[in-house]
């Protein structure tokens, strides 16, 4: 029998982005459920606890991926979150979690910029998940 | 309007005097600027002082005389001119020859007085310097906004090409590298949005074109008698597949041909916009109406469905360049964003407008009025230009 797939959670506007990630999840053996928008993630949310999830800073309301990634972690601290942003190359503010201020408020255990290699990403979650 | 600054250069202290108190109280109105223009007057009694003064505070008008004491006035012109580019410079000179008069000009300088002069003539003089001043800068400042917009334009074009550009690339990689398997089946899914997204990119692009083809006024328009209802038949013939497919209902009201000059082209922009627009934001199983009324100066299309709807407050934005309301509804629905900004623009060449009325969940209706113009006559001089 096959091994409990472990499920990742990725929430993001961009539909493409959202197909391109699930076919390169699920070609790695994830379990994927994508949600469209914060509220959406937050409906699945209630019957859901993924293993990990990948969240997109900035959706339809611009601070979306910041308010789903702190109810993540207030429901489960234990999932792991990656947030994801093209912040710096739609806007040209530079962040990341390095600093220890801004770690206590960007409440995700890894920042991606957008365009992620996906290489980039799965060792980011291999990581987080100690696979 | 802000005061112009005017700087008196004149060695008679009894000169200075006289166009001090002359242009004291003295106003214009300058035609399309809103308010009176005053005037603040400074003084100088060389032309040394003066270029000292200009260095400090640059004026809008230099009254100048002819003949100072140390540098000359037209040495002085000659700096002014190419150091203050926005400094109009009045010559005041005894000797009205013709000579001084073109070497002045030839140095910069924008009008004369002729020595001994009244003060209404120093007025006129003031008056026709401050206009020429003030609609100049008039100007400036729209041709600035002009390049601001087109900017604007460019960046959000850019934005809105890489975007598709960005999807399309990650699925041709998925394809690529494969990670489904060499089973092409696999990626139906990478294929069927890659094309999605390529029919958006070529119809913001064709839309762009009509777009900058209207705007710049390039395209030549082709004034000629036609049957709009004739044209919006063919529009509706065009969306018919699509809608079939939805079982949403198209008729038209129209009981008779409507005659208007008009650019076919520009019309069928029109009425392709109006019935895609219908049928794209419909519900399965709608309805569209589509009434045609004629008088005898104008001509209103009007398209009614049964659609999505619109919140008052997207309405409002709705005619911007690549504004798309995105809500739920309408997330899955493609556009460029331009289609209403195209008509727009089409329906003030003929002095008409776009009027929507919308409620949310039960329908929207687009009126589209032009008015009926008569041809304009063909000019022989312009045949064979663009």
């Amino acid at each position: 029998m096959e091994p409990t797939k472990k499920t990742v959670l990725v929430v993001d506007d961009d539909l493409d982005y959202l197909t391109q990630m699930q076919m390169q999840l699920e070609a790695d053996n994830f379990k994927v459920i994508t949600a469209e928008s914060q509220a959406e993630a937050e409906q699945l949310l209630q019957d859901l606890r993924p293993d990990l999830a990948i969240v997109d800073l900035m959706m339809e309301n611009m601070d979306g991926g910041f308010v789903l990634c702190y109810r993540i972690k207030k429901k489960d601290p234990t999932i792991p979150v990656i947030m994801v942003t093209a912040v710096s190359s739609e806007t040209g503010i530079e962040f990341s979690n390095a600093a220890e201020e801004e770690k206590s408020w960007l409440k995700a255990d890894a920042l991606l910029t957008k365009p992620i290699r996906y290489e980039q990403l799965k060792r980011e979650i291999e990581n987080l998940m100690g696979a | 309007m802000k005061n112009l600054k005017i700087l008196i250069c004149d060695d008679e202290f009894g000169m200075r005097m006289a166009v001090a108190r002359a242009l004291a109280d003295f106003t214009i109105h300058v035609p399309d600027v809103e308010g009176q223009v005053h005037f603040d007057i400074s003084e100088a009694g060389s032309g040394e002082d003066a270029l000292a003064m200009l260095a400090n505070d640059p004026v809008d008008i230099l009254l100048l005389d002819h003949k100072l004491p140390g540098i000359s006035g037209l040495d002085v012109l000659a700096d002014v001119a190419e150091k203050y580019k926005d400094t109009l410079t009045i010559m005041i000179t005894a000797y009205a020859s013709l000579e001084t008069a073109i070497t002045a000009t030839k140095r910069g300088a924008y009008d004369f007085l002729a020595k001994p002069f009244t003060p209404d003539e120093l007025k006129a003089a003031i008056r026709k310097s401050a206009i020429h001043l003030t609609l100049q800068r008039q100007a400036r400042k729209l041709a600035e906004e002009k390049r601001q917009v087109r900017f604007q334009l460019i960046s959000v074009v850019a934005h809105e090409l890489k975007a598709p550009l960005g999807a399309i690339e990650g699925y041709l990689y998925l394809l690529r590298d494969k990670p489904l398997g060499a089973d092409i089946n696999a990626y139906d899914k990478a294929v069927a949005r890659s094309i999605e997204r390529l029919t958006g990119m070529r119809k913001l692009i064709t839309d762009l074109l009509d777009l900058t083809r209207i705007e710049s006024g390039q395209k030549k328009r082709e004034l000629a008698e036609v049957d709009a209802r004739e044209i919006v038949k063919t529009a509706i013939d065009t969306v018919q597949p699509d809608a079939d497919a939805r079982r949403i209902a198209i008729t038209l009201h129209a009981d008779a041909p409507i005659k208007i000059n008009a650019d076919p082209g520009e019309l069928e922009i029109v009425c392709n916009n109006l019935l895609t627009n219908a049928v794209k934001y419909n519900k399965d199983d709608g309805r569209v109406d589509v009434m045609l009324t004629d008088t005898a100066d104008r001509l209103t299309i009007e398209v009614k469905d049964t659609g999505i709807g619109m919140k008052p407050e997207d309405v409002q934005r709705l005619f911007g360049d690549f504004v798309r309301i995105k809500t739920k509804e309408t997330r899955l629905i493609p556009g460029s964003g331009l289609g209403l900004s195209i008509l727009k623009k089409i329906s003030q060449l003929y002095h008409g407008d776009v009027n929507v009325a919308s409620e949310y969940g039960v329908g929207t209706t687009f009126a589209v009025m032009l008015r009926k113009l008569p041809l304009p006559p063909v000019n022989e001089t312009e045949k064979g230009t663009l």
